[in-house]
């Protein structure tokens, strides 16, 4: 079937809820409005205000709500409209929700599902433009998931609620509107698993979230070159699947990890130091990387663009690392 | 000896059970003061020593299936709350017996079956957590209480705020008990906040509160029972602002500079213990022998609870990596999944997972 993301999305949190009454919605707008890029369009109707729960702007508060329905024995799925608003919360995710298993020796788990819309590229300016998933994933206790396709926003909720333990899922806000096809009985997916989604044998593309769809864009243009990339989807950025990463690596040497966090502490330094460690005599080639360059993203689109990762930007650094020679 | 707002005490059983509980808080706290000098206990030490009448006072009205979320200063209301002296202990000697495995410590005590959800470190962190259990407890339709201990320092925090609105908005069987004991650490509460009427903040929110005297444990269980009652049946959140004193310094590492002298005595003449122990005894409801009685049984139990902990054993090391992630169901209790989980070895889940 034809779709978006964001009605995979919405397909996604219809069916948990329709599967499992412990299962609420909770946050900002989510009901009236529709949710603020409207994934939730029309639950509230469907679901009612009781378990499509809208929240006053009480970032910490709600999010901290949710962890203890959660230790409740609810299964709450609470959207924080942008990762810049979750920095409000980082007290309640990282203190609590992503401690509270180890601290209690066991005895109390937090199986909640947190939201969010992430990224930059739509001339928001520096506050609603963070990507700082890559940050999330410093934090054990916490699963970090990245859906960048269809399959993957129709079918990680699900298997995120079957967690015992905190899932993140960032939603990059330039994927809403990408459409394609869907398989009609499209269900749950693992987010254990990256994913290689082309295959070549000249170099690697790593990427995640909202800069898939301009790495294989590079690809299939360096592939008119004559330079067929693997792309690998991480899709889940804690716990990290490396063997999927050196596997790739050890067939094409060569590796560029791109990122639209910044490139500093950031969670493609992180696969760049593991593939040295992990796959260091398999390399032909220094670790690229494409990150977003270290400046608070600005308004202006000409200025927002050289911030980011971009299609030429990957290419080049493909072609750098196909060209030398180890 | 000031007396118990001249209460008469008609049921002489039950004063003598709360005076028990609040001598088994002090002694097993003077214990852990001793045990933290002789350095078998370490990081930091909170002591409740002075506000026992709080937590002895709130517990009587709990029904067992109801939740209790606390603070950092916590040690008596687990311990009332029904998780063991010995228990509390070993955790923060670190061992495996501990209620927490070792992992938690004097700041993070947790007891899943006394449904005590901590041990909360983070000023008004806890608030949260406890709306949020009393949401689960609303929409599943139970009539459990969530109860909510922070101190008067949590009432400058936004989580604070944020909790109270949230609660009133959706009306959630929640109780936040304010121990106001005047410092924030070591700052007053008239130097940290315009209005210093924090029962007033919470009616602010549409939640009906009121100030009780924190060092009458009559008074206070009085108070909770009505609070308790009010919340069970329906009545939406209350908040109750319990005016007490600690009569110790902040931790281990406090000298108390922010203080007098004799404003710390003057509260002493108010100490809980001595109050409810005059009262009886002035009503000739306290004998000298059951005082005696009750306090070897007491010492009895704290000595047994040191012995348990003095035998317990060390986590071992080979675990340590347990529990950041839920053991798989397939593991039945096993150790880590991840198999040889040595730290910094990379070997374990974290190094090959993280």
């Amino acid at each position: 079937m034809k779709t978006t993301y964001r009605e995979a999305m919405r397909a996604a949190l219809r069916d948990a809820m329709q599967r499992d009454e412990r299962v609420f919605l909770m946050g900002e707008d989510v009901g009236s409005y529709g949710g603020s890029f409207a994934v939730s369009l029309g639950l509230l109707e469907e679901f009612g205000p009781e378990r499509i729960r809208d929240t006053p702007l009480s970032e910490s508060g709600f999010v901290g709500a949710g962890i203890g329905a959660a230790l409740g024995g609810m299964r709450p799925v609470v959207e924080i409209m942008t990762v810049n608003f979750s920095l409000l919360a980082l007290d309640q995710i990282i203190n609590n929700a992503a401690t509270l298993l180890h601290m209690s020796g066991g005895q109390f788990n937090v199986p909640i599902v947190i939201r969010m819309t992430t990224g930059a590229g739509r001339q928001l300016g520096a506050q609603h433009s963070h990507s700082l998933e890559g940050w999330y994933a410093h934090i054990p206790g916490l699963r970090i998931l990245a859906p960048a396709t269809l399959a993957d926003a129709r079918g990680m909720l699900w298997t995120a609620l079957q967690d015992p333990d905190p899932v993140l899922i960032f939603e990059h806000g330039s994927l809403y509107n990408v459409a394609g096809e869907l398989d009609d009985d499209a269900g749950a997916v693992d987010i254990d698993k990256a994913a290689v989604v082309r295959h070549g044998d000249a170099l690697t593309l790593i990427t995640y979230g909202g800069t898939l769809p301009l790495v294989l864009e590079a690809a299939d243009l360096l592939a008119a070159e004559g330079i067929e990339a693997d792309v690998v989807d991480l899709r889940t950025l804690r716990p990290l699947d490396g063997q999927t990463i050196m596997d790739s690596v050890a067939r094409t040497h060569r590796a560029v990890v791109v990122d639209e966090g910044w490139r500093s502490g950031s969670i493609s330094a992180e696969i760049a130091a593991r593939i040295c460690e992990q796959a260091f005599f398999d390399l032909d080639a220094p670790v690229e990387r494409v990150c977003s360059l270290e400046v608070p993203v600005p308004y202006a689109k000409h200025l927002e663009q050289a911030a980011l990762p971009s299609v030429e930007r990957v290419m080049a650094a493909a072609r750098r690392a196909v060209g030398t020679h180890g | 000896m000031s007396t118990v707002r001249n209460q008469v005490i008609r049921d002489q059983d039950h004063a003598l059970h709360l005076l028990r509980q609040m001598v088994r808080v002090r002694r097993l706290e003077e214990k852990c003061i001793e045990l933290y000098s002789a350095a078998k206990i370490r990081g930091f030490l909170h002591v409740y020593i002075g506000e026992e009448a709080v937590a002895a006072g709130v517990m009587e009205a709990l029904e067992p299936d109801d939740a209790v979320v606390a603070t950092y200063r916590e040690h008596g209301h687990a311990l009332l709350r029904g998780v063991s002296a010995g228990a509390i202990l070993a955790e923060m000697y670190g061992h495996a017996e501990g209620c927490c495995r070792g992992r938690g410590g004097s700041m993070h005590l947790f007891d899943a079956d006394a449904r005590f959800y901590g041990g909360n470190a983070i000023v008004a962190g806890g608030l949260p957590l406890a709306v949020g259990l009393a949401l689960a407890d609303r929409m599943a339709g139970r009539r459990r209480v969530t109860v909510c201990f922070f101190g008067e320092g949590a009432v400058a925090e936004g989580e604070f705020h944020e909790s109270m609105n949230l609660a009133a908005l959706w009306q959630l069987p929640v109780l936040f008990c304010c121990e106001n004991n005047l410092y924030a650490m070591g700052t007053a509460l008239g130097r940290s906040e315009s209005q210093t009427d924090i029962a007033l903040k919470a009616a602010g929110y549409e939640i009906s509160a009121w100030a009780v005297d924190g060092m009458d444990v009559l008074a206070v269980e009085e108070a909770a029972r009505r609070a308790v009652d009010a919340v069970r049946s329906g009545g939406g959140p209350h908040f109750l602002e319990l005016r007490t004193y600690r009569f110790r310094a902040h931790s281990m590492f406090d000298p108390e500079l922010y203080r007098e002298k004799t404003e710390v005595t003057r509260w002493m003449e108010r100490d809980p213990i001595a109050l409810l122990q005059g009262t009886m005894q002035a009503a000739g409801q306290l004998p000298e022998d059951t005082w005696a009685g009750l306090t070897a049984d007491v010492d009895a139990e704290i000595s047994a609870a040191v012995g348990f902990a003095e035998n317990g054993t060390p986590e071992p090391v080979s675990e340590l990596l347990r529990f950041v992630y839920s053991d798989p169901p397939d593991a039945g209790g096993a150790a880590n999944p991840g198999g040889a989980a040595t730290p910094g070895g990379g070997a374990g889940k974290e190094g090959a997972a993280g």
